[in-house]
């Protein structure tokens, strides 16, 4: 659409601010970069004649089971994802489609869980977790955040500015309300469900504290905990354990972000001709 | 007949949520309620109804009002810069961009970023004299900042490190909304002649509303709930500088373990949170062009 | 075919044996869960399932369940969340300075419920009597002492050099440390301050603890051993805090409002600060990475040299079945026996709290490598027991707040803690 609308300067221009913009919000994990892949005497110097080294990385994969913890850590958000996807679906789905008295009071109901933090209700939460023996498992430590409200209301926007043609027009080809649901708003909501699965997934690859305070063994310990060891400042920050312990454990989403990212494209089209 | 299906099916399709909800959210907010009516237990000393005494104390509590007052400040600011800086890099990277990959990364790696790492970084960055923000400062003759050390411009920092981390956040549903816009709609005001900004302005803003309405609910949330670099890089502090609502439930709850005043003050936040809330979306919602 | 299956059947009988056999030993041990922090990088995780190991081929009966629980506060929040919900850890090493919040909650027994030999009472005995003392209130010893620390001073030898100062002397008393930073601090053509003096970290969390080596440096304590009283409008705390400002405001020589502690090292590493108060853990990370020589000194003082103690103490948890609770003594002295804390010591830079510990040969063949430790060592007696009150978080965050406001200018030093004293008051009154 840019060259519908702009100028080649203009252009230009925009791309120069754009990269402007992204040099800035990216310089964090430049310094982890830099920090994680030189000595520690370099963390606060930049020097182009710095020697590089694997050191850093080599002492954190010493430091914790990592690739256990790799592996829970997959299945946990990938049993959240699903979940919250089926769940959080369903229940944009009845918002939007199937109104009934007082379905908008439960709307705002759901709003609710978007203000409280789930720390906050540690306590309580860890007791109804230990009354029905699901302590120190990766299902204990997913279930509190199967319904979520974010997801909800985020798949309410979306479907609700579907157009109403494409409801009709699947209603009068003879799909139930399933179909209509897995043939026209999912598919046109697919880069909303990309940027959903994205953020989410991106949260409880960090979450720390409830999977650190529900869990006791290596088993089912995702990897934040190893991360923390790290982040401790009793003797001051050391930048390069920190950053390299930080990018061991957020390759993964750097890699699936740049994969998933080409799927922002036009879904509209392809989903109206169907 | 209608109205029967729809409870039926709607109530069907409603039903996992509302368990998982009531179980983990709604029964335990219900019982902070209760907590907060009593005092806190301190070990062989049980709790006792208190009615309203942990709101009485609120008022009383200095630190509290000193809470509220920051968190305004930070409610003011990154609400409006974050959502206005998501929107502008979403619009930049949902056009066809040298090397849009990478820029849309660069937007979102905040979100990609554990806050406990990110925060241990943002301290190097503030660090006085060698940090990367007063290197830049020295530029213009102002270096030797302590910007975290000092009460005027610790909230400052802290408010940068939220504007960076929200926007790009936002950005991503942004970017989302904007590749489900139907492209007719565009082409059609393409041409009719639109200038860009005309085309922005009738077409794809009032397409986005639906969207600006989630986040902006969100921002104003996450203005009370991102304090994850305040437990990290200040603690509240210099003197309270830097302590918000949130941040004073958690010292309250796990540091001071004073779950009767927690529990008062996280309904007061609670409160606050769903006023807003009921407020942009009874007035939003209904204004909002869905289809 | 038939012989075939007789082995199948055979095997597979012998497996369910041995499957009984392996869980009626299970069910037999105790299992003792253990809770820990690591606030010191490094594979510290292993060192601690290695000592466990080691433990459990010395007593076959207990099973020792070792977790890893983030740092102090997220340990905290993990044992008392856990508690509160009738499954507490059966021991758990947290702060000393918890004592107060551990009993209060009744979360915690005393360990000498559990000293009932000879040999166990020979072996309380054997701790540093400044460290067991912090861990004693109403007459019971409720903490045996572990990952300790103090804090110590370290110094820049190459800034001193520069200055024409001797690089091997360390300041004594306040006066020299103010002489010595005027001398070693360092402006540039601008009138910029390219190197400071000293630097005495005052963020929360730091502040009250250093605060505590410059109130006793000036001979007095901030507050009892019963935990319930303050002392903060005594004159000679207002003047241990006026000093503290005035390095900033009079002398020149601390950088301006609060130092930070996690950047203090770096502040030393990048010859910023040429004086540092930090703790002794830090002396790894920073003979590691130091491109110049420097010194680790005791705390100066006025009145008296003085310093501060800090660190974790082993807890057990009173609702632990008593099994468990008697099995967990056992892994407490193996913990605490000379052999481990030396290992320990070595390991993490800590302190390691007994006197027998430091006459074992690992020990001293360390401390022939790294003499400094034995400068930290030779300063417990003269420390005093960090700040720690019943609802310590709370009175330690006024104290704090306190700090930050004189340091910042925002309060004087005299009203900054007036204010706090009041405050205070009224916090601890319930407990008077």
């Amino acid at each position: 659409m840019s060259a519908d609308f702009r100028s080649t300067p203009v252009i230009a221009l925009t791309t120069v601010g754009a990269w402007l913009l992204a040099v800035l919000w990216v310089l964090p994990l430049l310094y982890g970069f830099w920090t994680a892949f030189h000595p520690a005497e370099f963390a606060a110097r930049f020097d182009l004649s710095a020697p590089w080294t694997l050191d850093n990385f080599r002492r954190v994969w010493d430091a914790a089971p990592f690739s256990r913890y790799f592996l829970n850590t997959f299945f946990l958000v990938s049993l959240i994802l699903v979940c919250q996807f089926v769940i959080c679906t369903m229940a944009a789905y009845a918002f939007v489609c199937f109104p009934f008295r007082g379905s908008e009071i439960l709307f705002m109901l759901v709003l609710v869980q978007l203000m409280i933090m789930p720390e906050v209700l540690l306590v309580e939460n860890y007791r109804t977790l230990s009354r029905i023996g699901l302590l120190d498992t990766t299902l204990g430590i997913a279930l509190p955040y199967l319904a979520s409200a974010f997801g909800i209301f985020l798949f309410r926007q979306t479907f609700k500015s579907i157009p109403k043609e494409l409801e009709e027009a699947a209603r009068l080809e003879g799909a139930n309300a399933l179909q209509i649901l897995l043939r026209v708003f999912v598919p046109v909501a697919k880069p909303t469900y990309i940027a959903y699965g994205l953020v989410t997934v991106s949260y409880h690859w960090n979450n720390f504290l409830w999977p650190l305070v529900v869990t006791n063994s290596v088993e089912t310990r995702p990897i934040t905990v190893g991360l923390q060891v790290f982040a401790t400042v009793e003797q001051g920050v050391d930048w390069s354990l920190v950053t390299a312990a930080t990018l061991l454990s957020v390759t993964p989403l750097l890699v699936a972000f740049l994969l998933f990212q080409r799927q922002f494209v036009q879904s509209f089209m392809r989903a109206g001709i169907r | 007949m209608k109205a029967s299906r729809n409870a039926l099916y709607g109530g069907l399709l409603l039903l996992p949520a509302a368990v998982l909800l009531w179980t983990f959210t709604y029964q335990p907010i219900l019982g902070t309620i209760v907590d907060s009516l009593f005092s806190t237990a301190r070990g062989k000393r049980p709790a006792v109804f208190v009615g309203l005494d942990q709101y009485q104390r609120m008022i009383d509590d200095p630190v509290f009002w000193k809470a509220m007052g920051n968190n305004l400040v930070y409610a003011l600011t990154t609400i409006p810069l974050s959502m206005a800086l998501a929107l502008m890099m979403a619009l930049l990277v949902n056009s066809h961009l040298r090397g849009q990959a990478a820029v849309r990364m660069a937007y979102f790696t905040p979100t990609i970023l554990p806050m406990v790492a990110v925060a241990n970084i943002w301290l190097f960055f503030y660090a006085p004299d060698y940090g990367l923000v007063d290197r830049f400062l020295q530029i213009f003759g102002w270096g030797g900042q302590n910007l975290l050390g000092m009460p005027d411009t610790a909230l400052g920092a802290l408010i940068v490190i939220t504007i960076w981390k929200e926007a790009g956040f936002f950005m991503i549903f942004y970017l989302a909304a904007l590749q489900q816009i139907s492209p007719t709609l565009l082409e059609a005001a393409g041409l009719e002649g639109a200038s860009y900004w005309q085309t922005l302005r009738r077409v794809i803003l009032p397409l986005l509303m639906p969207t600006t309405l989630f986040i902006s609910i969100n921002a104003v949330i996450g203005a009370f709930r991102l304090v994850d670099h305040v437990v990290v890089m200040t603690k509240g502090a210099p003197d309270n500088a830097t302590t918000l609502l949130l941040f004073y439930i958690y010292q309250t709850g796990f540091g001071y373990w004073d779950t009767g005043y927690a529990a008062a003050l996280t309904v007061v936040l609670l409160l606050i949170l769903a006023l807003i809330a009921l407020f942009q979306f009874g007035y939003v919602d209904k204004k909002v062009h869905y289809r | 075919m038939y012989q075939w299956k007789k082995t199948l059947a055979g095997g597979a009988l012998a497996t369910l044996a041995m499957l009984a056999l392996a869980s009626g030993t299970a069910l037999a041990k105790t299992q003792v869960t253990f809770f820990y922090p690591v606030q010191v990088g490094g594979p510290l995780t292993k060192v601690i399932d290695g000592y466990v190991a080691k433990f459990e081929a010395a007593n076959p009966d207990i099973k020792v369940v070792p977790v890893y629980s983030g740092n102090y506060l997220d340990t905290t929040t993990k044992a008392l969340t856990a508690a509160k919900s009738g499954t507490p850890p059966t021991v758990a090493v947290l702060l000393a300075t918890d004592i107060f919040t551990l009993i209060d909650e009744d979360a915690v027994q005393p360990i000498d419920d559990f000293v009932k030999t000879a040999d166990d009472k020979a072996w309380l005995a054997g701790f540093m009597p400044a460290y067991v003392a912090s861990a004693k209130v109403d007459g019971h010893v409720w903490a045996v002492p572990f990952q300790r620390s103090t804090a110590v001073l370290y110094w820049n030898k190459k800034a001193f050099a520069e200055a024409g100062l001797d690089p091997k002397k360390y300041p004594k008393t306040w006066d020299e440390m103010v002489a010595y930073g005027k001398a070693v601090t360092k402006k540039d053509a601008s009138g910029r301050v390219v190197r400071w003096g000293v630097g005495i970290p005052g963020n929360v969390g730091s502040a009250q603890w250093l605060f505590g080596a410059l109130a006793a440096q000036n001979g007095v304590r901030l507050m009892n051993d019963a935990g319930n009283q303050t002392n903060l409008t005594n004159p000679k705390v207002v003047e241990a805090l006026k000093f503290w400002v005035d390095l900033n405001k009079v002398h020149g020589i601390h950088p301006p409002g609060i130092q930070e502690w996690g950047t203090t090292p770096s502040d030393f590493l990048e010859e910023r600060i040429a004086m540092i108060w930090t703790t002794t853990g830090n002396l790894t990370n920073l003979k590691a990475n130091a491109k110049f020589d420097f010194g680790l000194a005791p705390y100066p003082g006025k009145v008296a040299p003085a310093s501060v103690l800090g660190g974790g103490n082993l807890y057990i948890f009173k609702k632990a079945p008593t099994a468990e609770k008697e099995a967990a003594m056992k892994f407490i002295k193996f913990l605490t026996s000379d052999e481990i804390l030396a290992d320990w010591s070595i390991n993490t830079g800590y302190v390691a709290p007994r006197d027998g510990a430091w006459n074992t040969a690992a020990l001293k063949a360390y401390a022939v490598k790294v003499p400094e430790i034995l400068v930290a060592r030779d300063q417990i007696p003269v420390s005093v027991p960090e700040w720690s009150t019943h609802e310590n978080a709370r009175t330690g965050k006024v104290l704090n707040d306190a700090l930050a406001a004189a340091l910042t200018g925002t309060k004087t030093p005299q009203k900054a803690l007036a204010d706090a004293q009041a405050e205070i008051d009224r916090i601890l009154k319930p407990y008077r």
